[in-house]
């Protein structure tokens, strides 16, 4: 209280100045416009401005949307329907529709697998995503992948089966062998799975029905959307762990490992991401024996988990330096052992500084898979450039083919973003 | 500095100092480098002793500590703490670090997990007690401390001082043999030192042995039983608080204490 006047320098409130509400003008919407949109004069302005420029772009697509054609069976009979209107031609949408989701190989009586797949793969995710629900989810999630393997590949059973009896079997020796060291637990593991893989490898070969219940269906076959999301959802999966492994490793104070994990970031970011497409789909067969015969998509999915976990550990790394020195101290003086004090402390707060970035090379991993359609494989983009737009129907339709794959890729990458913001608020425990 | 804990009135009942060694240091010497930080550490404490160090800054109390559980390593000379030889083997250094509880300076408590989970963590993870028993404990202890009521907040919603309550209360939930304190309450605002002081003084009144690097010369004169006081890495002067205070007898030690009491 300001004692300017001599008479106010004692003072005792004796009574209570009763709540009013805020004067009219001062709330609402009214006050929001005016504050917002009409504070100064050149602030109208603006709002002005932005206003017109809205209006020019809802004039000039508006009634090419509203005008679309759906139910023509090519272009030239869009334009005789249209008649010099102006109009989309959506048609081409509905006729391909399945070929721009599943590619056109995919046996067209079988969509209904990698549909069911992609169901399931909601499922599985969520108790991932959603950590507030039941951990016993997480059993079908780690089952996921053998079951959506099954589903979209078909064949024989027993495939998934014994990659998952290898897993099973890998960390069974893991976690046998991880009390002594964690290095005989993990190279004890690999190599219980290998084994288990290379016996099953010989069964599944013996076993292998003549008609299975699933017919097969070969990964030259896959394409449209189906392709972007397998590719997608597999790799951000993969190079997640794998993007926080090598950041651990680069802070490792063994000078081998940290050494591998230097080079391994360092030369994967210096190499575009084409040039390891075009290694996967030509060169990378070399690297395996012979007989292996590895499957492109396989190799797809090496080189483009190998890309962005290199971004992602250098994401991880930065979320490391940014922990003050303190936390790894606390942690050392409970008795924490390393990899106590990594998973329970270290990377949990980590990883949430992080999400901003992981999230921006999992948006961006997500729209390169497209690159794949320049080492010919027929995924959303590829269809499009190639089957719909050189066949001689829908020759010349740009606008809604590329309209339409920009607006699915939106979609799943906005929605990204929404999830990842609303992670951040529900782990943000700092209220300061 | 103000002497706040002095002016509480608690009689400290006379604490049994046993003749059992909790630690010893032989000829301990570290180096950063080329730069010689400890230099020849000879120091033994008993079971139940309460040991004040003092010094300048850069004086080497921070390093003399964190020595004692392996959060720095020393080059030479030996360092046992009950009766385990501190060597680089991560067996015995993960066994003392959880026989050893340690507050810092700036509390470190995880921003990521409520006060509860700070306190179970390491009773869980390390000790494999079970979560009811570990929660229960961590209770016990909180209450101990005065804040039963914060368990299920996070730490950034506390004030200073009650952080580093909570701090000295999760070490305690390992139920350490030795606690270890790292100028607890130099972060601290005045009317928040005296909380944790009060803690700490209930701590040593319970006979925990503790090693505190402290300008709290209140606190000093009260419950320490040892004051040392330490100079370019050296142990230049130890002795009873009353003696150490009023015969002050090095020049270093007689110009740090009319520094640091003068005003
Ligand atoms: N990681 C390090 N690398 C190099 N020198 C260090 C390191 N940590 C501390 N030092 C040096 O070692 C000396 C002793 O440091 P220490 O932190 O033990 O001092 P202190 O007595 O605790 O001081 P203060 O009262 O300021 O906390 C100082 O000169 C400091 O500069
Ligand atoms: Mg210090």
């Amino acid at each position: 209280m300001s004692d300017t006047h001599a008479q106010s320098v004692a003072f005792v409130r004796d009574t209570a100045i009763p709540a009013a509400p805020a004067p009219a003008n001062e709330t609402g919407p009214v006050k929001w416009l005016r504050e917002n949109l009409f504070a100064t004069w050149a602030n109208a302005l603006l709002t002005i401005a932005a206003l017109f420029v809205i209006y020019l772009i809802l004039s000039a697509t508006l009634p090419w949307i509203l005008g679309g054609v759906w139910t023509t069976s090519s272009l030239s009979e869009c334009r005789e329907v249209l008649a010099g209107e102006t109009g989309a031609c959506f048609s081409v949408l509905s006729e391909r529709w399945n070929q721009l989701l599943f590619g056109f190989k995919y046996p067209s009586e079988l969509y209904w697998r990698p549909t069911l797949a992609l169901v399931m793969l909601f499922v599985a995710a969520a108790p991932v995503l959603f950590f507030d629900l039941p951990r016993k989810l997480l059993i079908f999630t780690a089952l996921y992948p053998f079951i959506a393997f099954w589903l979209i590949w078909g064949g024989s059973i027993l495939v998934p089966i014994v990659a998952l009896l290898g897993v099973v079997g890998g960390y069974l020796v893991y976690s046998r062998f991880v009390t002594q060291s964690f290095a005989t637990g993990f190279f004890g593991g690999i190599v219980a799975a290998l084994i288990v893989w290379y016996i099953g490898g010989f069964i599944t070969e013996a076993l292998a029905p003549a008609n299975p219940m699933l017919a097969a269906v070969p990964s030259r076959d896959l394409g449209g959307f189906m392709l972007n999301l397998m590719l997608g959802v597999t790799c951000v999966s993969l190079s997640i762990p794998l993007g926080i492994a090598l950041a651990l490793g680069r802070q490792s104070s063994m000078p081998l490992i940290k050494g591998i994990c230097v080079i391994f970031i360092e030369f994967i970011r210096g190499v575009p991401l084409i040039t390891l497409l075009f290694v996967a789909s030509v060169m990378l067969a070399y690297f395996f024996p012979p007989e292996a015969n590895v499957d492109l998509f396989l190799r797809v999915v090496i080189m483009i988990t190998m890309f962005s976990s290199a971004y992602i550990a250098e994401v991880i790394r930065g979320g490391l330096a940014a922990l003050p020195k303190g936390q790894y101290e606390a942690a050392d003086s409970l008795g924490l052992e390393y990899a106590q004090a990594m998973r329970l402390i270290i990377l949990p707060q980590a990883l949430k500084i992080s999400i901003p970035g992981i999230v921006n090379i999992a948006v961006g991993l997500f729209k390169d898979t497209t690159l794949v359609s320049v080492i010919s494989m027929f995924d959303l983009v590829g269809m499009i450039r190639g089957p719909i737009l050189a066949s001689t129907e829908w020759n010349g339709v740009y606008w809604e083919l590329l309209g339409f794959a920009a607006l699915l890729f939106f979609v799943v990458c906005y929605g990204i973003s929404q999830y990842s913001q609303w992670l951040e608020r529900r782990l943000a425990t700092d209220h300061r | 500095m103000a002497d706040t804990a002095e002016t509480q009135k608690i009689e400290t009942p006379k604490m049994e100092v046993s003749d059992e060694v909790a630690i010893s240091i032989q000829k301990m010497n570290k180096w950063y480098g080329a730069f010689h930080v400890l230099r020849d550490i000879d120091l033994t404490v008993y079971r139940g002793e309460r040991i004040v160090i003092c010094g300048p800054s850069g004086s080497g109390k921070s390093t003399l500590i964190r020595c004692i559980n392996a959060l720095e390593e020393h080059q030479k000379g030996s360092i046992t703490v009950d009766g385990t030889l501190l060597s680089s083997d991560l067996k015995n250094i993960d066994k003392i670090r959880s026989e050893v509880g340690m507050c810092f300076q700036h509390f470190n408590l995880f921003p990521h997990l409520t006060i509860l989970e700070n306190c179970t963590l390491a009773p869980i993870w390390v000790r494999k007690t079970p979560r009811k028993e570990a929660e229960a404990t961590a209770m016990h202890f909180l209450e101990k401390v005065k804040i039963p009521d914060q368990a299920h907040k996070y730490p950034g919603m506390l004030s200073g001082g009650q952080q580093q309550r909570v701090a000295i209360a999760r070490s305690l939930c390992m139920r350490p043999r030795i606690m270890l304190f790292d100028e607890p309450t130099s972060a601290l605002d005045p009317e928040m030192i005296k909380e944790v002081l009060d803690t700490m003084i209930e701590l040593a009144e319970e006979g925990m042995t503790m090693l505190c690097v402290t300008h709290e010369m209140g606190f000093a004169r009260q419950v320490a039983n040892r004051v040392i006081f330490m100079d370019q890495g050296q142990i230049v002067e130890q002795n009873e608080p009353e003696e150490f205070f009023k015969n002050p007898q090095s020049p270093r030690t007689q110009l740090f204490l009319s520094q640091i009491l003068g005003h």
